[in-house]
């Protein structure tokens, strides 16, 4: 209200006016949240110019979302532990053991299909859950934890199937494929596994914002000493979390070998990297504290957009992977610029 | 005289006698006005206190003095010329030179390292080097008398070196205005009379001195003049010698503070509600064994690294113990953590915010309901965020917490307001015992009153508080009975009328039996006391 510009005696220093902070920095916030989503949107326009004919139409966008399944259910998961600050490199690998474990159950034991879905999947958060034991009981880093876990969930998958896919049988488990190739919605040519994305999203984003778990999951990433010193039993929530990441694995698991129509005992590795960088493109941070579930949808849309737009505009595979290391280090960049143009001023 | 007619505060020449002005400073944030028509003078060869109540905007100011933030309006003058200040550099080079509220060293490199940090002597270009830098330090450390060795890493120091450490670094720019906020918060009162002495030393027909504090005898005994703040306000500059404590406090505040409520007095007849019995640990404590009684206010004095911390942590079970046990209401229990802890009905208040309290990019929602989210604050594993709300909007009222929403992120809070985040946590689990490590650090006179009336209503309630606590006089004012430790062992335990001096023979006590130091070092914090008016 006392606007004083410097009195007619006074040499005035010329005044750096930086008005309008308040209004400036709330729209910064909606931008941080809407710059993946804007991301997304660019490169679908991108493609859309540089394909039209293929591109945008609406047997492709099924096809994007149909390929997104497997990489963002793990990386449901991945932004659970991310958040605490630790990193899961076994949901690749898990993810196929839990493949593994699923057609076992169904194809070799002959359990009905939907108990080994089940099985399967709780058998993925049983990988989390020994990840949990050896980071918050054992004092691991989860780097070592997870990377150990890599391996064995990786060799069990080959000792467990005899180095050989195990392959479903088309008539007998015909609604275990159906799972993800089906179409719930009859004659929309959707397909069932997109479905069941949006529903672990929808769990995964209800988990995170809504109950007490997603809230020690933000505070353990943001201060662990002090939220131990709350009275919260940090080493229970993070056997807990990381539990939950591995479950997520197991239904990826479950979704790829429903897709493929076989548990593959191998090319698990490279997953746990892509849901990684789903997560951080999606704008969570690798230092714990803060995260979005619908940042890392969009994350693992943004990949899937990218592979399957590069493909149809005949770019070589092996630029694929070249391309996809650009685009995390621009929105990580970005990403950055923001926050640190927020926290300093 | 309270406020300045906008008229006058306009047509204020600058004055080249001063060593440094401030005019009509601006400053916003969203949703805060944190400065407005804001001055200050700075004398040639004074030193300047500095208060306001938490969130005043002290510390705003003296970031915009030193770069770290922009101005909007205003302008600065030092000796007589208009100053800009582009950066921390920049204030840096021109002459102005801050300690801050929060200490800024890496604390994996060496004393001289960090006081060098990006102005490493070179040679080629490229090269550091090392032996140069290490003599350069020693010259500068022992021209300013501190006892401190280049080599040491700065980790491995105690907070109050580390603080020296801060001043060196500022004062090796040759700075000729040094700001200094808060400075004493976590020293002791030997290390406050080195930080007294050095500042002493520093002041010359030069050069000055911003002093902030919340500590009022301190400011007696340091500050030539004394300049009060209130919301943002310039109100008053005040001769030290021509004014009295309760005179500052109620500019600074603007509301009458009752000073001398005092617990009310436990019969000795109250249940023994925790006892703790010959607790050992491997680091410090040594069969500490003490009972609190149900609706006591236990005072723990001791000198720094007495181990009261210890204690602390060794009963929340935050550190392992070696031997002992805890019994609650007569049953001996086993706390293997904080969580345990709580559940027994014990909260532990850290005496380091930054480090084991706050979550400084989280809401001061969550931080105010972070212990008793698995509590009240959910059903069936959900959040109830309206409630959440509801008890935070409570306890921001109740502690006046500074914020212009309780959807704020806590580190956007200024550092007392941050304390009473923190404070607002245990009140809100309502636990039985209570145990407040330095619970006002950096909490303003009014509101440190606040808090006192707090606790002794919850003590009068039944609720039972241990209060660690540096200053004396807060001790001695708080509580109903009074332990004192040295060396990791109780020394002794007083009762509520025992005097300083008692208090500090027993936290001086050890086997080669030091003298006990000279009594003005000492200095009593409640602001009406005579011994301060020397
Ligand atoms: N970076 C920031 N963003 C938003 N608000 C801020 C920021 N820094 C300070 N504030 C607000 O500005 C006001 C003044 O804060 P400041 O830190 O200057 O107080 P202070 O006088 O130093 O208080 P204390 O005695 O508690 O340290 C406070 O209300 C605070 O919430
Ligand atoms: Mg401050």
């Amino acid at each position: 209200m006392s606007s004083t510009a410097p009195g007619a005696p006074a040499p005035a220093p010329t005044t750096v006016a930086a008005g309008g902070d308040a209004k400036a920095s709330a729209w910064r916030q909606r931008l941080q949240q809407l710059a993946a989503l804007g991301g997304l949107v660019l490169i679908f326009a991108a493609f859309s110019i540089a394909s039209p004919q293929v591109f945008p139409t609406y047997s492709n966008i099924t096809n994007i979302l149909f390929s997104a399944v497997v990489v963002g259910v793990l990386s449901l998961g991945a932004t659970f532990v991310i958040i605490t600050g630790g990193i899961d490199l076994s949901c690749g690998t898990g993810m196929i053991l839990s493949g593994v474990m699923a057609a076992t159950f169904i194809v070799t034991w002959g359990l009905p299909v939907w108990l080994g879905i089940v099985l399967a999947i709780l058998f993925g958060g049983l990988i989390g859950l020994v990840n949990g034991v050896n980071v918050a009981i054992a004092g691991l880093p989860p780097f070592i934890a997870t990377l150990a876990m890599m391996l064995v969930a990786g060799g069990l998958a080959l000792v467990i199937s005899n180095k050989a896919p195990i392959y479903f049988d088309s008539q007998d488990h015909s609604s275990f494929t159906a799972l993800s190739t089906g179409n719930l919605i009859p004659g929309s040519g959707f397909p069932n596994a997109v479905i069941v994305l949006l529903v672990a999203a929808v769990i995964a984003y209800v988990i995170l914002s809504k109950t007490i778990l997603g809230r020690y999951d933000i505070s353990i990433g943001s201060n662990m000493e002090a939220t131990a010193l709350s009275g919260i039993n940090v080493k229970k929530w993070l056997i807990i979390i990381y539990s939950l990441a591995g479950t997520f694995s197991g239904l990826a698991g479950v979704m790829l070998a429903a897709r493929l129509g076989s548990a593959q005992p191998t090319g698990g590795q490279g997953y746990e990297l892509q849901a990684i960088a789903a997560v951080v493109i999606g704008g969570t941070s690798l230092s714990g504290g803060k995260g979005s579930i619908v940042g890392t949808v969009i994350g693992a849309m943004i990949i899937a957009v990218i592979n399957n737009g590069l493909q149809i505009i005949s770019v070589p595979q092996e630029w694929q992977n070249v391309i996809l290391g650009v685009v995390i280090v621009v929105t990580v960049f970005i990403d950055q610029l923001r926050t640190r143009r927020t926290t300093t001023t | 005289m309270t406020t300045q007619p906008e008229a006058e505060v306009q047509q204020r020449p600058h004055d080249p006698d001063l060593l440094l002005q401030v005019e009509g400073c601006e400053k916003s944030f969203p949703g805060v006005k944190a400065l407005s028509g804001m001055r200050l003078d700075l004398r040639k060869g004074e030193v300047l206190g500095l208060v306001g109540e938490n969130g005043a905007g002290k510390s705003t100011l003296m970031k915009l003095l030193t770069g770290i933030y922009e101005r909007e309006e205003g302008s600065f003058w030092l000796n007589g010329e208009p100053l800009e200040v582009r950066g921390t550099r920049d204030a840096q080079e021109k002459g102005l030179a801050i300690i801050h509220q929060e200490l800024n060293l890496v604390p994996h490199l060496t004393v001289a390292e960090n006081i060098w940090l990006g102005r490493e002597p070179v040679g080629g270009k490229i090269f550091t080097r090392p032996r140069e830098q290490v003599s350069r330090t020693r010259e500068l450390l022992e021209s300013l008398g501190l006892p401190l060795d280049p080599n040491t890493v700065v980790g491995s120091l105690t907070v109050a070196k580390q603080q020296m450490v801060e001043i060196a670094k500022a004062l090796s720019f040759d700075a000729k205005v040094l700001i200094m906020d808060e400075p004493t918060a976590a020293l002791n009162d030997a290390e406050v009379e080195q930080l007294f002495g050095l500042i002493r030393r520093f002041v010359t027909r030069e050069t000055g001195v911003v002093y902030i504090s919340h500590r009022m005898p301190e400011l007696k005994r340091i500050a030539n003049r004394i300049t009060v703040i209130r919301d943002g306000r310039y109100i008053d500059t005040m001769a030290m010698d021509k004014t009295s404590m309760p005179e500052v406090i109620s500019k600074m505040v603007g509301r009458a503070i009752n000073t001398d409520a005092r617990p009310e007095n436990v019969r000795d007849d109250r249940p023994v509600i925790l006892s703790v019995r010959n607790l050992s640990t491997k680091s410090l404590l040594d069969d500490v064994s003490f009972d609190l009684q149900e609706g006591e206010v236990l005072g723990f004095a001791g000198l720094m690294g007495a181990g009261r911390t210890e204690v602390a942590r060794a009963i929340v079970g935050a550190d392992p113990i070696t031997s002992g046990e805890v019994v609650i209401k007569g049953r001996p229990v086993t706390i293997r953590n904080a969580a345990q802890a709580a559940q027994h009905g014990i909260g532990y208040l850290s005496e380091d915010r930054k480090r084991y309290g706050l979550m400084l990019a989280l809401p001061v929602t969550h931080n105010v309901a972070l212990s008793s989210i698995g509590g009240k604050f959910s059903g069936f594993g959900f959040i109830r965020d309206k409630a959440i709300t509801a008890a935070t909007e409570d306890a921001r009222q109740l502690l006046r917490i500074k914020t212009p929403s309780v959807r704020q992120l806590v580190k956007y809070l200024s550092g007392g307001n941050q304390q009473k985040a923190i404070i607002a946590r245990w009140l809100v689990r309502d636990c039985d015992v209570l145990i407040f490590d330095e619970p006002t650090r950096g909490i303003d006179v009014g509101a440190k009153e606040e808090i006192y009336q707090l606790l002794n209503r919850l003590a009068a309630e039944g609720k039972s508080i241990i209060m660690i606590s540096s200053e004396l006089p807060e001790v001695l004012r708080m509580s109903h009975r009074i332990v004192v430790m040295a060396d990791g062992r109780i020394t002794g335990t007083l009762p509520a009328g025992a005097t300083q001096e008692a208090i500090m023979a027993l936290a001086t006590h050890r086997e080669d039996d030091e003298p006990l130091p000279a009594p003005d070092s000492d200095a009593p914090i409640i602001p009406n006391d005579e011994k301060a008016e020397q």
